[in-house]
């Protein structure tokens, strides 16, 4: 088993602060390996200085997040395209 | 300082403790009044976040244990031994106190009443928790959808919702319940306690013909192994929905 | 300190405290937190390497035999994590950059740290010199665990500790500074605990 990790639903809080619209149920493309799925199934390392989200395929970055106290940072260039259901 | 809320996006609501139920002897559901609480689909969780007097603050996640109810939202709240938050949860907040949270969210790890195909639940520890609200949305919708749940848990004394389960499996037509024990069994149990098997999720669970939609909450370790048998055992992939609890939030 | 939320209650949260000897925003711990962004690297001995590259290309190399060769010092020290925690009077063994640079020959001003698992962040190579730096590879009198950065890590003190790259595999040195895994996410390129250097703009 991978080393302890949660999952996409741990970003639905902090998303949902940027976002109007869930993002943890659409649909992420690794950038890196091209595995498709939920961001809800993204394995995600909590315990840093912001949050990371890694493709359960290959293990490599796909999204990042860090909150300041006046903006949040929101990096997806791991994430080929987000498929949002509307 | 509040900063204005932008239409759409969520921010910080304060609710009230209500009352404090004793699950366990570690385990404590929490009934919060939230004013203006927007209402949410059972799965969904909140972010609560505690403040110390010199500013210092906290956050930790918690599944809603119940349906939709108007102002009304339950957590219920797992003692861990060295924990930061937990402790303070379960023995401190006292009826009356303000709790600040943000939600409801989550919009993968959710069940709709609309739905009608069968539902597999399998709850590791306090993985229940948004299973339970999943339970008893479905009895407030009346909903006649074929449930089973697999609850896996340490021991008996471990059991939360442990009346209300006897009760629904009993009364709730369509609802199946049961238990998987690791640590210790109760009299008369047909083997010894084990770790969850493909034996308990083949016997308990639905035969992937029937293409139920299942549900697998817990601590890490339990859902990625439940997750594999489900999909060994020939159900399909993209319905089997996880949520992974921390090892230890505290 | 700023609050942003209601005051919970009778909350006190991990036994904590500030003072003077601290930088701003922190607080003191007594135990030793560990932060990460991904699964915890394993690097076989075997094939473990810490590599200088200059800013020509040219490349210095030294296999964990070669390191544990070189002469090591066993450096006191206090760390601060941008989470806002601090300890202080930590103790390690390592190699000082010092003694990894001194064949190397160098006009770049940046170093771009590089670890296995793919961390990276940066820093001004003149902070890697004169004492301020190690390849450290004990803490606490035991071999460094690998999840506090084992079997190397870099330990850079005076800048907050995600600069200091756990399972560290080399060094780019640049004429530019290139923001690493942090730095391009919201976090300082400094980050100097003392001027409170958190994220970008600070």
């Amino acid at each position: 088993m991978s080393d302890p990790h949660l999952d996409g639903n741990a970003l639905a809080g902090p998303l949902r602060e940027i976002f109007a619209v869930d993002v943890t149920s659409a649909t992420s493309r690794c950038a890196a390996c091209g595995q498709t799925g939920a961001v809800a199934n993204l394995h995600v390392y909590p315990n840093a200085p912001g949050l990371v989200a890694r493709c359960p395929g290959c293990e490599e970055v796909v999204l990042r997040m860090v909150r300041t106290p006046d903006a949040a940072w929101l990096d997806l260039r791991g994430a080929v395209s987000l498929r949002i259901p509307i | 300082m509040a900063r204005a809320a932008i239409p759409g996006r969520l921010t910080w609501r304060v609710g009230k403790l209500a009352e404090a139920r004793a699950e366990t002897p570690t385990a404590r559901t929490l009934v919060l009044d939230v004013p203006g609480w927007p209402g949410h689909l059972a799965g969904q969780h909140v972010d609560v976040r505690l403040t110390a007097e010199d500013g210092y603050s906290t956050q930790r996640s918690y599944s809603i244990a119940t349906p939709a109810d108007g102002d009304r939202v339950e957590l219920t709240i797992q003692a861990v031994p060295d924990g930061e938050v937990s402790p303070y949860l379960t023995e401190v907040l006292s009826p009356g106190d303000p709790l600040e949270l943000r939600g409801p969210v989550g919009g993968w790890f959710v069940w709709r009443p609309t739905g009608v195909d069968p539902v597999l639940l399998v709850a590791g520890g306090s993985g229940v928790v948004p299973l339970m609200a999943i339970v008893r949305a479905r009895r407030a919708a009346g909903s006649r959808v074929p449930f089973r749940l697999i609850y896996s848990v340490r021991t008996p004394g471990d059991v939360y919702y442990a009346d209300e389960l006897r009760r629904r499996a009993r009364d709730d037509a369509g609802l199946d319940v049961t238990f998987a024990y690791t640590r210790a069994v109760p009299d008369g149990w047909p083997h010894p306690p084990r770790r969850i098997g493909v034996a308990d999720v083949n016997t308990n669970g639905w035969p992937p013909a029937l293409t139920p939609d299942c549900f697998v909450c817990g601590p890490t370790g339990f859902v990625e192994t439940v997750a594999d048998i489900l999909v060994a055992l020939g159900h399909d992939p993209r319905r089997v929905r996880t949520e992974r609890f921390g090892p230890t939030g505290g | 300190m700023l609050r942003v939320g209601i005051v919970s209650p009778g909350f006190r949260g991990r036994p904590r405290s500030s003072g003077p000897e601290l930088p701003p925003g922190q607080y003191l711990t007594e135990d030793f937190p560990v932060l990460s962004a991904g699964p915890t690297p394993r690097v076989p001995m075997d094939r473990w390497e810490f590599v200088i590259t200059t800013e020509t290309s040219r490349e210095h190399r030294w296999t964990w035999a070669d390191l544990m060769a070189l002469p090591s010092e066993t450096p006191t020290v206090d760390i601060h994590c941008v989470t806002k925690w601090s300890k202080l009077g930590t103790t390690w063994r390592g190699v000082s950059l010092d003694t990894l640079m001194s064949d190397v020959d160098t006009a770049a001003d940046y170093a771009f740290v590089h670890s296995y698992g793919g961390y990276t962040t940066n820093l001004p190579l003149a902070d890697l010199l004169d004492g301020q730096a190690w390849v450290a590879y004990e803490y606490d009198g035991d071999g460094l665990a690998p999840a506090h950065g084992g079997p190397a890590r870099l330990l850079v003190p005076h800048l907050y500790l995600w600069k200091s790259a756990k399972w560290v595999r080399g060094i780019q040195l640049r004429f530019d500074d290139e923001p690493g895994f942090w730095e391009t996410a919201g976090y300082h390129d400094y980050g100097d605990p003392w001027r409170e250097q958190r994220y970008q703009g600070d």
